[in-house]
């Protein structure tokens, strides 16, 4: 099928098109040269902005823990529902929505690539036979490896090479995409009950110190050649005064980063930024971490944009949610997985009138206003952690406009307004920049190389928002930002055109992507390594891999490895 | 003749994966590792009382027919049912159950998996308070404390204790395999003694103190200590370093006493539920000095009085014990795949059981749209029931609606609730006859073998859904035409 999006303003920050009239054309999936104008099927575009379609490279859609918090929360399905149509399922949400409507809601918004931050391997089948159950969206998914067993035995031998063979292993078998790790070291001291506190903390019975851990997997990272740098949630994430953990980790990491490209993510930044030495005294570290991250070149960040609703929050920092349900006495779940990692769910309310969480919401814009580079830091709400990723037209309308997010700040705690920076930033985003923040940097930092741009060859993923950037002002009219991202006029996905004026026209599966990493020795199944397989785990090796066929529309990326 | 390595066994929520199976002339002969009910299984899944055709009702009766007419004769009754019922999906796969909430959804009705006459308290206590778990791995490498609670392994999950809890060796805790096997050896004596005795004097068993519940000296000895809380001295209890032995119904009082005694609260009473209060601050300081503590439990606790109330204290309990110490509690699940029913259920519709499709959206409240309640205020005009026998289980008037609606069935083998049905399919033995995938009893997904082939022509709880599924479709778009 042929496809002519013509006469809308082009942004594609990648190739460097800032609002040019422009018509892109589409053949079989694929972006074009040209098509021949009497056969295509043609867009009207005029008037409208166009960008590659939106990349979220940090969201909890699918997997055990996801779908526990859904179990734990049927309150918060009761209102927002989703009826079944002609054409789509069921489903309900609100902040963590069923897989259907997960998928119809991210491509309302023109979203058409969404990550999956966070897979106990061991739960590998069930993240991708959900990951199936999530349509309109192109996925991925990142295993959890910071704290398992393997990785703390070889980086505590020194064995490197050895180390990232193991982890070449564990991304073929689970069928993942990156390295994530989460509280390195401190999953593993939770497994009795204990924490690491600093980046030099020992890690009980093992012997090895967080430090140790990523800038272990950051050279197993570049070892392997993955596409995307390691995935990392610091250490003490949540606590107040955790930004000097924070600056340790990447100054920790400054030498390893030869060529200046990125060697490390770390992700939802916002709740490591935190200053101060207890909750009465927090305040935003944005300044301190921001003007560190504008003289480095070694990192990517995402926001980890904290929303005033009511959500839940979950990661695999069990220790951090059990500091959040001793500071919130709400139902709480633990869920640790043998030799591999630990997990937790919190439902939280954040509150414009509780100044921790005030200064939390203040502290993410800080940090994605103060870094000025819009390569470096991305928007995300670490959904649903912060809040539910439908709230990103919001964000959106806050970064873009000075005047919506004062609007918001004047209603918050006056301790949050006293603190925050702010008033003082004066900076707007561009649509060119917010095409960088929403999909250009994202897909960037993921490696994704036909995602993310509109050049010739890319994926034709791309969304048509209806605003005009010649006649309208978008920091002064955030209301109108706000309702145009919220229903995009198009989303196209591979091609076909799922969405028009914010209604799902098409439903289409979208492929999972994962690595597949060639390795000159691979692991072998030797005695060895059966013998610590049955040791380690309580299933069989035979039964542990993620078979082709739990992946419904695969879409292996191959990776060469130097080892 | 070939051996089959890594089966897994669909039987109970333990989900061992570690089964060996000789296969000749397409025929399991022999299981090596399995227990008593996985070689059943294995060896009985092809009995002659097994169905090859679906059957319909004519005049009273079942007669065979061709799977495309059973198929359509479902899909009308489906299509045509204001309120239909779907009702079982413990004893299937995730891929039928898939196709199940699909179903349940085109034709607006209530589905619910077994869970409702189980397991469902545990999920609404999780649903009021949360859960402090791991997977079984976790336990079986840290846990010095086990205690099992109103649920008996020994019997029900038999080889719970040696795959995951007190006889298996973890990294930092070693099994208690040898001191279990004496007291295995001793209460094996015991139970001949009391046998003769019992069939000698003809005396009743019924309910027998046996425990006077005073905890052992060497409670707090260092490595794995079993602890079993049930009303009777099941086999387990016969194997526990410790017996504590609960009034019918006084499960409660005990953990809310001991709730107590954890948070530090005085107790103004000698006794709970017929344990001295000195006994249970034994038992509370066992469980804080414990460097990894585990509470499993099952229908002793879910189905008692109190139900759900139950489950919400005990995990309470286990959330005050992790301001102590590590503490986590699992259910032991019954069924192979429940786990996986709910889990599906849940990524899908947002909820685990219980949901009611009518409104076109899923809705959700135990007690109004769980399937006995449906039953019982007989409201539905249909049913369909796969891998389960509700008839021989369900309170009596419950079924009673049940029987007198159209009534689909899809089940291996005949049970009470296929030979009272409308429409019976047969089909294929999932995990022995069909590969699919179950969540074990910790979510931890591992896949079924399909280890033989079905018997000529029987197709699989996954394709008759789809084919119905298919059917409901076809059937609906043209009554949309002809009006």
């Amino acid at each position: 099928m042929e496809l002519l999006i013509k006469n809308g303003f082009i942004f594609d920050p990648i190739n460097e098109i800032n609002g040019e009239k422009m018509d892109i054309a589409i053949r079989n999936g694929k972006i074009v040269e040209s098509v021949n104008d009497q056969k295509a099927r043609v867009i009207d575009a005029t008037g409208l902005t166009v960008m590659p379609g939106g990349v979220d490279i940090h969201s909890h859609i699918a997997g055990g823990e996801v779908n526990m918090g859904r179990l734990l929360r049927p309150e918060d399905h009761v209102k927002d529902v989703e009826r079944k149509t002609a054409l789509t399922r069921s489903g309900v949400g609100y902040s963590i929505p069923s897989t259907f409507t997960t998928g119809y809601r991210y491509s309302k918004m023109g979203y058409t690539t969404v990550m999956n931050p966070s897979m106990a391997p061991l739960g590998a089948k069930h993240t991708h036979e959900e990951l199936n159950d999530i349509p309109m969206l192109d996925k991925a998914t990142y295993p959890l490896i910071g704290d398992w067993w393997f990785v703390l035995e070889y980086l505590k031998q020194g064995d490197i090479e050895a180390c990232a063979r193991h982890v070449a292993w564990m991304m073929n078998t689970t069928k993942g995409y990156a390295i994530k790790i989460v509280n390195p070291g401190g999953l593993e001291s939770w497994g009795f009950g204990r924490n690491v506190h600093s980046i030099d903390d020992q890690v009980p019975n093992f012997g090895i110190t967080p430090r140790e851990i990523v800038r272990g997997l950051v050279k197993v990272n570049n070892m392997l050649n993955l596409p995307h740098t390691i995935h990392l949630h610091t250490n003490n994430l949540g606590l107040p005064g955790n930004y000097t953990t924070t600056l340790d980790t990447m100054k920790a990491l400054e030498d390893l980063s030869t060529d200046g490209k990125p060697i490390c993510h770390i992700t939802h930044l916002q709740f490591s930024s935190f200053a101060g030495d207890d909750w009465g005294s927090m305040h935003s570290a944005a300044d301190e971490v921001s003007k560190y991250i504008n003289n480095r070149s070694h990192m990517t960040f995402d926001m980890g944009q904290v929303i005033f609703t009511d959500t839940t929050t979950m990661t695999a920092d069990g220790p951090f949610e059990f500091t959040l349900f001793e500071l919130s006495g709400h139902k709480w779940v633990n869920s640790d997985v043998e030799t591999e990692t630990s997990g937790g769910i919190i439902p939280f309310h954040y509150k414009r009138k509780n100044p921790v969480n005030a200064i939390q919401w203040s502290t993410a814009l800080e940090l994605a206003l103060l870094i000025k580079d819009p390569w470096k830091i991305f928007m995300t709400t670490d959904h649903p952690n912060g809040g539910p990723f439908i709230s990103y037209p919001k964000i959106i309308a806050w970064l873009t406009s000075r005047k919506a997010r004062m609007a918001v700040l004047k209603k918050c705690h006056k301790k949050a307004q006293k603190k925050s920076l702010l008033p003082s930033i004066k900076r707007e985003l561009s649509l060119y920049e917010l095409a960088i923040v929403t999909r250009a940097g994202q897909a960037k930092a993921l490696g994704l190389t036909n995602k993310g741009h509109l050049g010739v060859g890319a994926d034709a993923d791309i969304s048509v928002y209806n605003v005009n950037p010649e006649t309208t002002d978008i920091a002064q009219k955030p209301k109108l930002v706000r309702r145009a991202f919220s229903d995009a006029a198009y989303t196209i996905k591979d091609g076909n055109i799922v969405v028009k004026d914010g209604k799902i026209v098409q439903t289409v599966s979208g492929k999972t992507m994962w690595l597949d990493i060639d390795i000159a020795k691979e692991v072998e199944l030797d005695d060895e390594m059966k013998r610590r397989f049955k040791e380690y785990w309580t299933v069989e090796y035979d039964n542990y891999p993620v078979f082709d066929h739990y992946v419904k529309v695969s879409s292996p990326i191959t990776v060469k490895a130097d080892v | 003749m070939s051996v089959v390595k890594s089966v897994t066994c669909p039987v109970c929520g333990c989900l061992c994966d570690d089964i060996e199976l000789t296969v000749e002339d397409g025929k399991v002969t022999h299981v090596r590792k399995g227990c008593a009910m996985c070689e059943s299984k294995f060896l009985n899944y092809v009995s002659e009382h097994r169905v090859k055709t679906p059957l319909v009702r004519k005049d009273g009766k079942l007669v065979p027919t061709s799977y495309e007419d059973a198929i359509h004769k479902s899909a009308e009754i489906l299509a045509n049912a204001k309120y239909p019922i779907l009702y079982g999906w413990s004893s299937t796969d995730c891929e039928a159950q898939r196709i199940g909430v699909e179903l349940a959804e085109e034709v607006g009705g209530v589905l619910d998996n077994t869970a409702v006459v189980c397991h469902g308290p545990s999920i609404i206590g999780v649903q009021e308070a949360g859960i402090p778990t791991s997977t079984l791995g976790q336990i079986r490498h840290r846990a010095d404390l086990i205690i099992y609670w109103g649920c008996d392994p020994w019997s029900a999950h038999p080889r719970h204790l040696e795959r995951y809890t007190a006889f298996t060796d973890g990294r930092f805790e070693d099994s208690e395999w040898m001191s279990y096997i004496n007291k295995v050896k001793a209460s094996v004596g015991k139970k001949k003694l009391s046998s003769v005795k019992r069939r000698s004097f003809q005396c009743e068993t019924e309910y027998e103190k046996i425990s006077d519940n005073k905890p052992p000296v060497d409670l707090n000895k260092e490595g794995r200590k079993l602890v079993v809380v049930d009303v009777r001295e099941s086999m387990t209890a016969k194997v526990a370093d410790y017996f504590v032995q609960v009034k019918p119904g006084k499960d409660y009082e005990i953990m809310a006493a001991i709730r107590s005694i954890v948070n530090e609260e005085e107790l103004d009473v000698d006794e709970v539920g017929g344990v001295p209060v000195e006994y249970l601050e034994e038992i509370v300081d066992t469980m804080v000095n414990a460097k990894f503590g585990v509470i499993f439990f099952g229908m002793g606790l879910t189905q008692s009085a109190g139900k759900f109330r139950n489950i919400e204290l005990a995990i309470s309990l286990t959330r005050d014990l992790n301001r102590r110490t590590k503490f986590v509690i699992l259910p032991m699940r019954g069924h192979f795949n429940v786990t996986g029913a709910n889990t599906v259920f849940t990524w899908q519709s947002g909820y685990p059981y219980a949901i009611d499709f009518s409104l076109g959206y899923p809705k959700y409240n135990p007690g109004e749209t769980t399937c006995v309640d449906v039953l019982l205020r007989e409201q539905s005009d249909a049913a369909l029931v796969i891998a389960s026998d509700p008839v021989s289980n369900f309170p009596r008037k419950a079924a009673e609606h049940l029987v007198k609606n159209p009534l689909i069935v899809i089940d291996p083998h005949m049970n009470v609730t296929s030979m009272v049905g409308d429409v019976v399919f047969p089909s294929a033995v999932v995990g022995v006859e069909k590969a699919g995938t179950a969540y074990r009893m910790d979510h931890v997904p591992l896949p079924l073998k399909k280890v033989v082939e079905p018997p000529e022509g029987l197709l699989s709880d996954e394709e008759i859904l789809r084919r119905i599924v298919e059917d409901v479709r076809v059937i609906k778009s043209q009554k949309k035409e002809a009006n």
